[in-house]
């Protein structure tokens, strides 16, 4: 009678091997390994780059373990730590600045694993060391800078459609525009509700007054840019850092989350994430005598040589020092078609700046302008467009000679330039390296001890069932692993003490059993009668007690944040596993060991005490 | 091998006024240590800045504490953590200066001092977020309580949803006291421990009610009064309570000997969570579920017409 149908062993079974394959690569370790990957999408890691390496290396006298490209990346593995640094700088060396090399640990577990997606659980920052901080960005700097920018396209329009106006003024998040009589207000709100769409325009017709918000689709939009905006920068410039796997994201409607797991110097990664880039327009010198005279060491006064990466490689271009323009008169940069259907980059720029280009075209048709990207003292050309006409309005387009994804490159760029709002650091956590190991070893110890006592106590208080206990329980440690292994959650110091006390809990539900097993045996029921009363009866309770700690569980998901988060996911997670194993993988032992047994006369259930009578 | 040898159904309800007194006079203690000591509040709550440094010999706080002072970054708090070679130092938010330099700042003056520290953690909160956690932790302690009741009520009856929430606040609060009480540093880590014991703590008086509900269909006990009945279905889970709770209590003990400075908190919440969690659930929850006037004919309605037929 206590027997399953082979569908359930094969449901146990299959489940054990599954858990199994996926807690595998937690066992391997990691090897060094270097990653190259591109900060442009027009520059692509391919096959062809992995000759360029697989040269390099072989030129240095390095021979790698391995070389695969994954996704947009190229990595490379090594034996130990210090082929790891020889190889990288010899990478450096032949690829130059376009791409990022960086340092890496790669799972050391066999390739069969690997192509069955089975990767090692995802650590957290305070176990594997690192820097983690969480930024907010200004969102009424942003608004602010959109406000001065239609200030000054009222402006422009009043002008164009010649329209008097008295004065524009910003007050908060409000314009006003001061005009005459009620003819010029009238034709003012004309002008303005058609040509900027985006606003809300109302007019007071005693005092002679327009005033102009923004629509508040356009105010979200303008936060949501703003954060995208800031998001991508922050990419470029992490970039830098060479990190293998940092994580840049949005974290509520105005934070960004940024975690660089294994940075050792957090001083210049503070450094460089809370550092401004500069845009600045330059013209560009074609003058054959000098730039030959530039590339030959000797730089004419006035003129930097820079360099301009492009797809094509590194080129040299010789620029006047004169800053013509900078990125605070740029409003915005974006990837577009002009109107030839040709990829092109459309670039916004405010008031002062529209008159100082237009001057600046006017007087220099024919010639190139550069657009240079500052950060830290390094200066890159972005482009450097030939001026064809002069360009009032203030909107700029550069087209001509690039592919979508160069274009797509250039905005960013040059919205690197002007960060659309400032970001404050709000919180930061720092990890050392040594730390993170501790942290591992010390979570590892206590849920490895904590095992061994709650094994050994079970075996000895309720015998044969305790074992089936106990290696329930080591099937749901095995269960809970695998599931955060194929989830790839990330696993935290309080994870692991959630691991530990998921199965100080499960224990729960197989003290329970064997309590409610033994208390049908001491009434006089025959063994097979107490096995299956004492599951059914158990299950129940097994049931509401998971369900309301589950209840307990979800809302720290939900509600919580970092360490509490870290532990909820593993808690519920937890629950789940511990619920299939206590009671079908324990049943299943125990039918597989009593189940056959047809005259069965006493179960090894420890000592059944029974009251006389 | 069996610990409890119980012959007759221990009358824990004739005991109530007296746990109800113990309770009472607990808890109120517990109340009295929040209002007047207050929670020590990590730095994640009150925000500010905390370093960890770890030198390779034993460490002079003094001159550790001197030094940081010399920098004038206001009250710094400089204490030792876990062994005498690691220190902890503590700094407030100081509106100005980013959390960057302060924390560079330290460091090179520490080095000065003493070049083998090294830094193992920084953690920099701002100001705004401590109070999102507070509000977010409330909110979710609440959400926990509101939907325990609801299950419990749905499952069981609203009078044990009622009495299983008192006696776990009842065990949260006692919590809490003993972290104000002893200055124990109350951190997220901590929070979430707290959070957990709710759910645990739940367990316990689920089970018990568990017994409660099967004995009152069981026409063996018909005629015992509600008191007798749930003396009996404690009396006959006690053994399970036991045990069950010093399994986890092991896995604690573990975390606590072996888990750090990093578990400690947890795995303190989680010890008191426990111990009060075996008393409150069966001597707080099952005589308040009495007082409320909890009686077989809540529970045996939804099977109604089973019993007619055993009847």
């Amino acid at each position: 009678m206590n027997r399953y149908p082979l569908w359930k062993y094969l449901v146990i079974a299959v489940a054990l091997i599954i858990a199994t394959i996926y807690t595998l690569p937690n066992f391997y370790g990691e090897t060094p390994a270097v990653q190259v990957s591109s900060t442009r999408q027009s520059i692509t890691v391919d096959t062809a780059l992995m000759g360029r390496v697989e040269e390099a290396l072989k030129a240095q006298n390095i021979s790698p373990d391995g070389l695969y490209l994954d996704g947009s990346s190229l990595k490379i593995r090594f034996k130990d730590a210090d082929t790891q640094i020889k190889a990288r700088d010899a990478i450096q060396h032949a690829l130059g600045d376009s791409y990022i090399i960086a340092l890496n640990l790669l799972p050391a577990s066999p390739q069969w694993l690997a192509n069955l997606k089975a990767y090692p659980m995802f650590l957290g920052l305070d176990l594997r060391g690192g820097v983690h901080f969480l930024l907010q960005v200004d969102m009424q700097a942003a608004i602010d800078k959109t406000m001065e920018r239609y200030a000054g396209d009222i402006r422009r329009e009043l002008k164009n459609k010649q329209v008097r106006y008295g004065s524009i003024k910003r007050n908060g998040n409000v314009l006003e525009v001061q005009l005459r009589d009620a003819d010029t207000l009238k034709a003012a709100q004309n002008v303005v509700s058609r040509t900027l769409p985006t606003l809300v325009v109302s007019s007071d017709d005693a005092a002679y007054k327009l005033t102009a918000t923004l629509k508040p689709e356009e105010v979200t939009k303008i936060q949501g840019d703003a954060v995208k905006q800031n998001i991508s920068t922050l990419h470029n410039r992490v970039n830098e850092l060479g990190t293998s796997e940092p994580i840049i994201q949005q974290a509520g409607p105005n934070r960004i989350v940024v975690e660089l797991p294994g940075i050792q110097d957090t001083a210049r990664a503070k450094d460089i994430i809370g550092r401004t880039a500069t845009l600045e327009v330059r013209m560009v010198e074609d003058d054959q005598g000098k730039v030959s005279d530039a590339l030959a060491g000797n730089i004419p006064a006035g003129y930097d040589l820079l360099d301009e990466a492009t797809s094509h490689g590194d080129s040299k271009i010789l620029v006047k020092k004169d800053v013509e323009l900078t990125g605070d008169n740029i409003n915005d940069a974006q990837a577009g078609f002009d109107e030839n259907g040709a990829p092109a980059v459309h670039i916004n720029l405010d008031s002062t700046g529209a008159s100082i280009f237009r001057q600046v075209t006017a007087e220099n048709i024919g010639k190139r302008m550069a657009m240079i990207l500052v950060e830290k003292g390094r200066a890159e050309v972005v482009t450097a467009p030939v001026i064809r006409s002069e360009i009032g309005g203030g909107r700029v387009q550069i087209s001509g000679s690039m592919n979508p994804a160069e274009a797509n490159d250039t905005a960013l760029l040059l919205r690197a330039g002007s960060l659309a709002a400032p970001m404050n650091i709000i919180e930061e956590r720092t990890v050392g390296p040594s730390l993170g190991k501790e942290n591992i070893e010390k979570g590892f110890h206590s849920t490895l001890w904590g095992f061994a006592a709650i094994a050994v106590f079970m075996v000895i208080y309720y015998g044969v069932f305790g074992v089936f206990s106990a290696i329930s329980l080591a099937v749901n440690v095995f269960l809970l692993l695998a599931i955060l292994s194929i989830l790839q959650a990330t696993l935290t110091l309080p994870g692991i003490a959630a691991i530990a006390l998921a199965l100080g809990m499960a224990i729960d539900a197989n003290v329970l059993i064997n309590e409610r097993i033994r208390e049908e045996l001491r009434n006089g029921v025959p063994p097979h009668s107490a096995i299956q009363a004492g599951y059914g009866h158990a299950w129940a309770t097994i049931l509401d007690s998971n369900v309301t700690t589950l209840i307990a569980g979800l809302a720290l998901l939900i509600f919580g944040s970092g360490p509490v988060r870290g532990f909820a996911v593993v808690h519920c997670i937890g629950i789940l596993t511990s619920m299939f194993s206590a009671v079908l993988v324990s049943r299943g032992l125990v039918n597989l060991w009593y189940g056959r047994r047809r005259k069965l006369t006493s179960l090894a259930i420890g000592q059944v005490w029974k009251p006389e009578k | 091998m069996e610990l409890f040898r119980i012959k007759r159904d221990i009358p824990f309800m004739s005991y109530g006024r007296l746990t109800t007194a113990i309770s009472l006079v607990t808890f109120i203690l517990a109340v009295f240590f929040l209002a007047t000591r207050g929670l020590n509040y990590s730095v994640e709550f009150t925000g500010g800045t905390v370093l960890e440094v770890q030198y390779q010999q034993s460490a002079d706080l003094n001159l550790i504490r001197d030094s940081v002072d010399s920098l004038k970054l206001g009250e710094a708090t400089v204490q030792s953590l876990g062994s005498s070679s690691d220190v902890m130092i503590r700094l407030p938010n100081k509106p100005g200066t980013t959390s960057a330099q302060l924390s560079d700042k330290v460091m090179s003056l520490l080095k000065a001092k003493d070049s083998t520290v090294q830094l193992r953690k920084v953690d920099f909160v701002g100001p705004s977020v401590g109070e999102e956690l507070v509000t977010h932790g409330l909110t979710a302690a609440i959400l926990v309580c509101l939907g325990i009741m609801a299950y419990l009520a749905i499952r069981f009856e609203w009078r044990f949803a009622v009495s299983a929430i008192i006696a776990n606040m009842h065990d949260v609060v006692i919590i809490l006291g003993c972290f104000a009480f002893f200055r124990w540093e109350f951190s997220l880590t901590v929070l979430a421990g707290v959070l957990a014991v709710l759910g645990y703590s739940v367990n316990e008086s689920v089970v018990v009610f568990d017994r409660i509900r099967e004995n009152f269909r069981k026409p063996g006990l018909r005629g015992k009064t509600t008191a007798s009945i749930i003396d009996n279905a404690i009396t006959a889970t006690m053994s399970r309570t036991i045990i069950t709770h010093f399994s986890t209590e092991m896995m604690v003990v573990s975390m606590l000997v072996f888990g750090g400075p990093a578990l400690h908190g947890f795995a303190m919440a989680l010890t008191i969570g426990i111990i009060f969690g075996i008393y409150s659930s069966v001597l707080v929850a099952s005589p308040i579920a009495l007082w409320l006037g909890v009686s077989r004919e809540h529970m045996v309605k939804p099977v109604k017409p089973k019993e007619e037929a055993v009847v």
